[in-house]
Formats: C-alpha cells, structure tokens, sequence
C-alpha cells in the first residue's frame, strides 16, 4: 500500500506560490517563473510504510522513493524517517534507525550472485541459474550420500545432517514459513536462527 | 514480552537488569520515562556497568556478570521473610500450595536425579503428589513441608544478604534498598515490569536467570497486570517472529515439537503431548495440540496427510538429540561431520562464540551458501586478511556462493515485534541490480531439487515431492498468499454445535478454535490464526485509537495469541473478577462475561466461581515457582558459576558450574583459568550500531569508527593503560588488539572479599563494511551455552589485558 500523503502538498504549494507571487503584481509572468519553479522533492515522491529493520521495538517507518513506478522505471528510496502515528516509536528514530537509508544504499549492498572456487582466493560473478544449479546439486548429492532413513534400532527417522542452514532474523514471517517448509521437507534437523545471539 | 511498549508507562517501579534497553532499545524506552514522568514509576537499574540506562536511573547497583540467580533468589527469600507477596495472587494464582513428591530434594548444588557422566537428571521426581484421579495434591494451609511455597523458602534460605553481596559484589545497603523498592509493588494495586535482553539469555544458566525473575514477579503479583510482566526486549527485527514460526532444530511452528527418535508412532508422539489436566477444571490449552498438529500437516502436505497415513507423520524428520543447535552445527563441522551450510542473512564467523572455531569449521565444509543484502565476514571467511582472519585460501576447498538479497525495503510482509505484533510493510522499491528475495531463492532451491529427485529418484523424496506448493506464482510466492497459509483455511465446510455451517470450504478461518484434528482444516502456524481471515489482512490495521489511553491499541496490526495484547490478564483481577488495580483495569467479570480493554486470556464466559486458572496453558492453571521437569537444570534456580570465573561457587565449591550444561571436550579445554586470565570479559552493543550491519552504513561507521574495549580507572592505572591507548586483550581462544577506553562508568567490586574487574567488549566490528577493521568480540568468548537452549555464555568469562604497541606489533 502507498499512499501519496504529501500529493495535496504539491497543489497547495503550487496555489500558494502562484497567488502570493500575483498579489505582489506579478502577473501573468510571475506564474510563468513559478510554475518553472522545482517541487519539492518529497512531494513528488511515492510513500510506503514499513518497520525499521534492526531491533524489536519495531519502529514504524515512512519510506520515500522517486519515480511513480511506471514500468521501466526504477524507483530510487531518497528518504526514510519515522512513522509519526505509530503508537510505539511516535515518529521517533534511534542513531541507527535514522541512518537507515545508509545501509539500504550502502557500497557494502551485494548486487550480484558471485562464487568462489574451491582453492582460490577470489569471488566470481555468476548467473542466478548458474549458482542455483550447482547449490541444488551439491545438496541433492550430499543428501542422497548421507541421508539417514533409519537409525541403528531400525527405527524410522528420515533426517539429514550433513548439511545445515541458519535462517535470517530479520526475514519476514512469509519468508520464515516458505524456509520452514523448504528445509524440513529436505530433512534438515541442523537448522537454527538468530534467537540466541 | 508478556505485555506491550506501552505499557510500561503503566509501572510503578521498572526493573532493568539483564539488559541496557535505553542504549539498545531507545525508542521503546521511551516508555519507561513517560512511566517516570507520569506515573512517578522508580527505575533501578542493576547492571556491572553504570550503562546509560543507569544513567536515568532512582537507583543503580553494580553487580558481577552471571550473578543474577543469586541476586535474585535473595530478593525472594528477602520477600518471604518480610511477608512482602500479594498473598491473594499467590495462594489462587501459582501453585505454591501444591505438594511435591517425595523423591525430590536438593543437596550440595545438585537436585535429586543427577547422573554425573551424561551431565543431566533424570526428572521423575520433580513432580506433584497425584491423588487417585491424577490431580496434584493440594494443601491451602501450607502447613505441608512438601508445598512449593515451603521447599522454596528452604531452598532460597541460603541466600542471605551477606551471602547475595560475597557472590555479586553488590554493597548490601544498596541491595536491600533494591529488595524494598521492589517490596512495594507487593500492593495489589501496584505493578513492576522486568524488563530484560541477552544481558540475562547469554549465560549457561540463562533460561534459569529470567525463571527467578517470573518467581519474583509471581510473588509481588505481577504477571498479567498493566504495567507488570515479564517483558523480553529482542534484539532483531523478526526474531520474535522467526521463533514463532519454528525456525529452530526441534520446533514446528507455533511452539509444536518435532518428534524424537522414540516417538516412532503418531501414537507415541501424542502420548506425551496430551496435557491432560493436574488439577479439576483447568483448561490446559495445550490438550488441543493435536488439532494444531493436524492441522499443520495439512498445510505442509495437503491431500497426501490422511488419517490411514497418521497425517503423514514418517514424513517429518526424527530427533536423536535435544537440538542440533548452532554451537552443535559447528562443533560436528570441526570434526568433519557436515558438509554443507546455509547462512540466510546470518553472519556466524562474527555472532558465534570461538571465532577460531567458527572459522575452522567453516574451512571444513564442501559448499557454503550465504544469502544476504550485505558482504558479510562469514561469506569471505576463506580470505586471508591477516591477524584479522588469517585463511589460507589455496588450502580451502570450500565451494561458496555469495547471493544478493532484498532488504527489508524491497518487500512486502509481517515481522513480529517484542510485544508479539504482527505488522504488514509495504515494499518501497526494487532490490540493486540482481539482488532477489530470499523467498525466490528458497524456491528456486526447492524446484531444482524437486526436478532432479523427480528426474533422478534419490535418497525418500516423498516429503519433497508431497510437499504443498500451492501458490499463484510458484517462483516467487507472494507474501499475501504465505500470510493466508499461516493464518489458516477450512478444507470443508464446519459446523458449529447446531449443525449449521459456520466456515464454508475454502474460507480463511477467524481463530484457532477453529481448527480441527481431522482434516477438515489447515494452518501453517496456529498462533497466527485469526491474522489473515476472510475479512482481511488484519495485520495491516491501523488504527491508533487507545482505550483509556492505557496502551492497548487493540486494533493497530495483530498480536498473537487471538490479538490479545497482555498475556495471562485473567491475572489482572482477583479471584471474583474485580480488578486488583480499579484504576488500570485490563478485564473484569461483569456477571455474565469477562469484559475489559484487552481479548481475555481465558474463556470469555468461564464463571469466576469455576476456579479455572488464568495460566490456562500450564496443566494446573497456575504459575510455577516448582517448574516441575520442564527445565533441564532444576525446578528451582540455583546459583552456578560462568563456565569461566574469578571465584569458586561460595555456595558448593564441589558443584561449580552449571552440571547440566552441554559442554564438548574441545571446548572444555578451551576455557581459561583466573590464574592466566583474572578479568572478567562481557559483551555488548552500542547505540550506534546493529551486531555487524550497521558498519555497512556510513553515518554509524562514522559515529563509532573503530573497535574499542572499556576499562576501569583503577585497573588501567594498575596495568598503565591510557586512554584511546592500544591493548591486547586475551582469553584461552584468542585475543584482540584495540583501542581503550579508560572509564568511571565500570568499578571494582568486592567478590568473595577481592576485588574484581571487569571489561566490557563491544561487538560491532569486523573485515568487512566502512568502519575499520577489528577483530570482532567473539574472538575472544567461549563455546558453551546455556543448558536449556544454548545461548552461548557471551556476558561472563575470562580476559587478561595489557597495553599493547598497536597493529604493528602484531605478526
């Protein structure tokens, strides 16, 4: 959901600009110059709410992003501040809430998939198809190579323990449920997740 | 968190130990100071460092890292002996009057059952008495020397003010202050919140360190009241959310287990998850965990869970241990035992303890996959970048992939918060050049899988090949359909008590009383039923109205359980249903239901006269200062030693460290003695940064540029260290060359009548981000966690330090 909030913004700057410039006897041209004038860039930019990534407060956030996502155009986030109606945060923002546009645009930011050999020293960059292929690979041969049907009692227990996964602590529920489902129905058992650290 | 954000402003007294929550959690804590402000609520603060929270405390007290039990125990034994408890609350409220059997007791630091060669109990006593039908038996006299309230007050005896001070360090004048102030909230009217991080999880006897608190909190009547709880401040955005829905070795969403290796038939696995009542008339909520377990199955498996294959129970794997938890993963991985790691946004080569192990163990692998918006240590671990990660990668074969994911602003869905709301956001643009959503990747992992187990047949595919994927875009499914799963749907039409149709196949349901045992419904996670239905997404709501201001907002996104706010609010009113507080009622009995601000905890129409308990999950509907067998270390807390420690236990030198802690050989040789390393170590986070993301940032590599320890005046004078001078800082695993910085905030203590130091590690650095490189805390910390979830001891061990030349003289 988005919400162009600051839209009246733009009208009722733009009204107000044109008819002060006219009452100090402008003109016709004083519109002219202030319809050439810039809008600020917030009103031009699109809303979204979300929640601050890092702790659990779970700070409300407004984002704001240019463009109007009209295909082929690809917005660019320019703003992040605090939500002012949540009820937690009241539009408050800690020292890292308030820098967190720098890490949605950090230099640190991955962009694309990249593999590093066994015995090299470098990464590489890689097709999706590429990466997900081999992954999937590796995981079915390991699986297939070590998956334990039975225990020594003879006992049915299904598991695989050669390969592991940790899950991400800031994933959304959505992505937590699809990951749950996805390792177990592999037989994971060494799997695990931020909670404790 | 028991209660909400805001609801601490509803305090009387907060209690902030076990955690720094003004530096941590600023914007929750502002909380506190409208409870200071407006409700003239008192703050102490107990912490080893004068923190900033401190800092905007009525009182501080100092105390020794993995001291808290004995803290605490004293504060109950101090309660006790000064009449100090809401007598009412504990007699209806916690089972305090309830008989243990007669094979428990506790000698010597170990309680009845021990077995000193596996490290663990045999729990068979740690039981109630049961009459003929099976009820706990039950003495409302107390006069019974086997009630709970009488083996309590004899098992915290011991800790006595003195005693308390010796073990801690904390002066007692300043304890017994804490103890009264506390006292207070005894009031029926009156209310403390505990609030609490991983100041108190990070300890081999964390689960233990916050049990004490609930007693405490049980004790004074604190649970379920406005301004009261036990309030666990999480530290990452979704954490809440990824433990609700099951993301850890032994869970199935929704606080389900999976089954053991004994456990060989659907029969055997529900014979221990029957929680059939301990006493007349309680509710015992979890006797419907076969409905939720059914339902489950359903989700994951569709047409192919049916009753003639015990809803495709062979099809779930079995555990042979407790928990293949992370310290587990890496010590298999050491020793050559697991080939293949998934880090999805988890860097552990920074958040685990023992770096050197951590990066052994990675060394080992065949492949590592790591999924993540950021370039992360653990994804270079194979780089050498010297002192601070010396690989060799020519001896690696480690094949790693390194995969660009979104950030939390190029995606739509719910994080669950502390105070257990699920919130909705809004995606705000396109993840950078490839990147893609872990969703897409987990996806795109599972259908190349699944078409090669289909193509090559292979090692029981049927879980793969079974497994439901039911969703408009197969690549990608959409975080509305994922919510829908969770939240739950009705597979046939179900009737209602007069036969009449109350869901029609297809529908979302509206709650989990809904949810059936055979078949005819499914849900993915059964706490979050009720957050999806048929009249929308109920997570995305935004309503900031606040009944009688008093920080409910019933109908801003969703909370589990039932969009309930507080948990256990029954307890908010006394056994007739008038509420302990008339000012801050949360529900209240009026004749004919329970009616109040909140959803109540409780059946909406169970008579006050019934006698159900308000803690409708626990089998006998009370409390627990006896926890019975569901702690693997004692029904009572005890006070045990860091694995680490300047001192031997005061109490049972014999019995040091917790005895069922989960400790591999390596890792016992790994820990340090306080002859070679007399300074106790502790970690923590600074405001201005997140664990090992926010370097990634400019603006707070900025604001904390470089790693650093801090250090008390008296031992840098002693050990001529200066500050903003270079230091090594050493334990048993490791050691890290740094700044200093020379403080008054960190002072002495007086333990076992010797002065003890401590230094604070903060853990923010790493080879990676914009900040300059450091060496990142865990090089430093132990490999043990606690023994009930294995939360590694990262707040308590063993450091020496000494001034050092800086970088260069490092080779």
């Amino acid at each position: 959901m988005t919400l162009t909030r600051r839209g009246f913004i733009k009208l009722s700057g733009a009204t107000l600009a044109s008819s002060s410039l006219s009452a100090m006897g402008f003109g016709g041209c004083g519109v002219a110059l202030a319809q050439s004038v810039r809008l600020y860039k917030l009103a031009a930019a699109k809303e979204t709410r979300n929640t601050c990534t890092y702790c659990s407060v779970a700070c409300g956030i407004l984002i704001y992003t240019t463009g109007d996502d009209a295909k082929n155009s690809h917005g660019n986030i320019m703003h992040i501040e605090g939500d002012p109606d949540h009820p937690v945060n009241r539009g408050t923002l800690c020292p890292k809430g308030s820098a967190l546009l720098d890490v949605v645009h950090s230099p640190g930011r991955l962009q694309v998939p990249k593999y590093r050999a066994p015995g090299t020293d470098e990464f590489k960059e890689v097709s999706w198809d590429f990466a997900l292929d081999r992954i999937a690979r590796l995981m079915k041969d390991d699986r297939d190579a070590h998956f334990i049907a039975k225990n020594e009692q003879g006992g049915t227990v299904n598991r695989w323990l050669t390969t592991g996964m940790l899950a991400a602590s800031a994933s959304s529920n959505e992505t937590a449920l699809l990951t749950w489902k996805v390792a177990r129905a592999f037989g994971m058992l060494v799997f695990d997740n931020q909670a404790r650290v | 968190m028991t209660n909400t954000w805001q609801d601490i402003k509803n305090a009387n007294v907060v209690l902030v130990m076990g955690g720094n929550a003004a530096e941590a959690h600023p914007c929750g804590f502002k909380w506190v100071i409208e409870a200071k402000i407006h409700n003239g609520a008192k703050l102490i603060v107990v912490d080893p460092r004068f923190t900033r929270t401190a800092s905007v405390a009525d009182f501080y007290a100092p105390i020794r890292p993995g001291t808290d039990i004995a803290f605490l125990s004293g504060v109950i034994r101090y309660l006790l002996e000064k009449d100090q408890v809401q007598h009412e609350y504990v007699r209806a409220y916690t089972n305090a009057s309830l008989i243990v059997k007669e094979g428990f007791s506790f000698k010597d630091g170990l309680f009845s059952g021990y077995n000193a060669e596996t490290h663990s109990y045999d729990k068979t006593d740690w039981q109630y008495e049961l009459d003929e039908q099976g009820f706990a038996k039950i003495d409302d006299t107390w006069e019974n020397p086997r009630c709970v309230i009488n083996l309590m007050r004899q098992h915290v005896d011991r800790y006595t003010p003195e005693m308390v001070s010796r073990i801690c360090g904390t002066p007692i004048d300043k304890y017994l202050t804490i103890c009264n102030l506390i006292a207070g909230t005894s009031l029926p009217d009156k209310a403390m919140t505990s609030l609490f991080a991983l100041g108190w999880t990070q300890h081999s006897v964390g689960s233990q360190n916050i049990r004490t608190m609930a007693m405490v909190q049980l004790l004074l009547g604190n649970i379920g009241v406005s301004g009261g709880g036990m309030n666990a401040l999480r530290g990452h955005s979704n954490i809440q959310g990824l433990t609700d829905v099951g993301l850890l070795s032994n869970q199935i969403p929704g606080y389900l287990t999976l089954p053991k290796d004994q456990e060989q038939t659907f029969d055997d696995y529900m014979k221990t998850r029957q929680f059939k009542p301990l006493r007349p008339n309680q509710m015992s909520y979890w006797q419907n965990y076969r409905k939720f377990f059914v339902s489950f199955q359903k989700t994951m498996f569709g047409d192919a869970a049916t009753a003639e294959n015990n809803w495709a129970y062979d099809l779930l794997p079995k555990l042979n241990v407790p928990m293949y938890d992370i310290i587990k993963a890496f010590e298999m991985m050491v020793h050559g035992e697991i080939n293949g790691y998934i880090c999805q946004g988890f860097n552990p080569l920074q958040a685990f303890p023992e770096k050197n192990k951590i990066r052994r163990g990675l060394s080992k692998l065949k492949y590592l996959v790591v999924m993540d918006p950021l370039d992360t240590e653990t994804s270079r671990f194979w780089e050498n970048v010297g002192p601070l990660n010396p690989s060799d990668p020519a001896k690696i074969e480690t094949e790693v992939f390194q995969l660009p994911t979104t950030c939390f602003a190029e995606e739509d869905g719910t994080l669950v918060n502390s105070a257990r709301w699920l919130q909705w956001h809004w995606k705000a643009a396109e993840p950078p050049a490839k990147a893609k959503s872990d969703i897409w990747i987990m996806a795109g992992i599972f259908h190349r899988m699944r078409e090669l187990y289909r193509k090559e047949g292979g090692a029981f595919p049927d879980p793969i090949l079974k497994l439901t994927w039911n969703y408009t875009d197969p690549v990608e499914p959409s975080a509305d359909e994922l919510a829908k799963e969770m939240n739950g749907r009705a597979r046939a039409d179900l009737k209602d008590a007069s036969g009449a149709i109350a869901v029609k196949a297809g529908q979302q349901l509206d709650s989990f009383a809904q949810l059936r045992d055979d078949g005819t419904t499914e849900s993915g996670c059964w706490i979050f039923t009720g957050s999806y239905t048929e009249k929308g997404n109920m997570m995305a709501r935004r309503d900031t109205h606040d009944p009688r201001d008093q920080g409910i907002t019933p109908d801003w996104a969703w909370s589990w359980p039932a969009n309930r706010r507080i948990l256990y609010n029954r307890a908010s009113a006394d056994v007739a249903g008038n509420p302990w507080n008339p000012a801050k009622p949360i529900i209240q009995w009026d004749g004919s239901r329970w009616v109040g601000i909140d959803v109540p905890d409780y059946g909406p129409t169970i008579k006050p006269s019934d006698g159900v308990g308000p803690f409708i999950m626990n089998a006998e509907g009370t409390g627990r200062f006896f926890a019975l067998d569901q702690m693997v270390d004692g029904p009572f807390p005890e006070h045990y030693e860091p694995m680490e420690s300047p001192v031997e236990n005061l109490l049972h030198p014999k019995v040091q460290n917790n005895p069922a802690a989960r400790v591999f050989a390596d890792d016992r040789a790994d820990f340090g003695t306080p002859e070679q390393f007399p300074y106790v170590g502790t970690t923590y986070r600074l405001t201005e940064h997140f664990h090992f993301w926010t370097k990634h940032a400019l603006i707070n590599a900025i604001l904390q540029p470089q790693e650093f320890i801090e250090i008390g005046e008296v031992l840098a004078n002693e050990k001529g260290i200066a500050n903003n001078g270079w230091v090594r800082v050493s334990s048993k695993r490791g050691h890290m060359i740094c700044k200093a910085y020379v403080t008054k905030r960190i002072k002495p203590m007086t333990v076992a009548g010797k002065p003890t130091h401590v230094i604070g590690v903060p853990l923010h650095w790493g080879f990676t981000g914009l900040a300059k490189k450091g060496y990142g805390a865990n090089i430093l910390t132990p490999s043990v966690g606690d023994a009930n979830t294995q939360t590694p001891e990262f707040k308590a061990f063993l450091v020496n330090i000494e001034p050092s030349n800086g970088p260069e003289g490092e080779v």
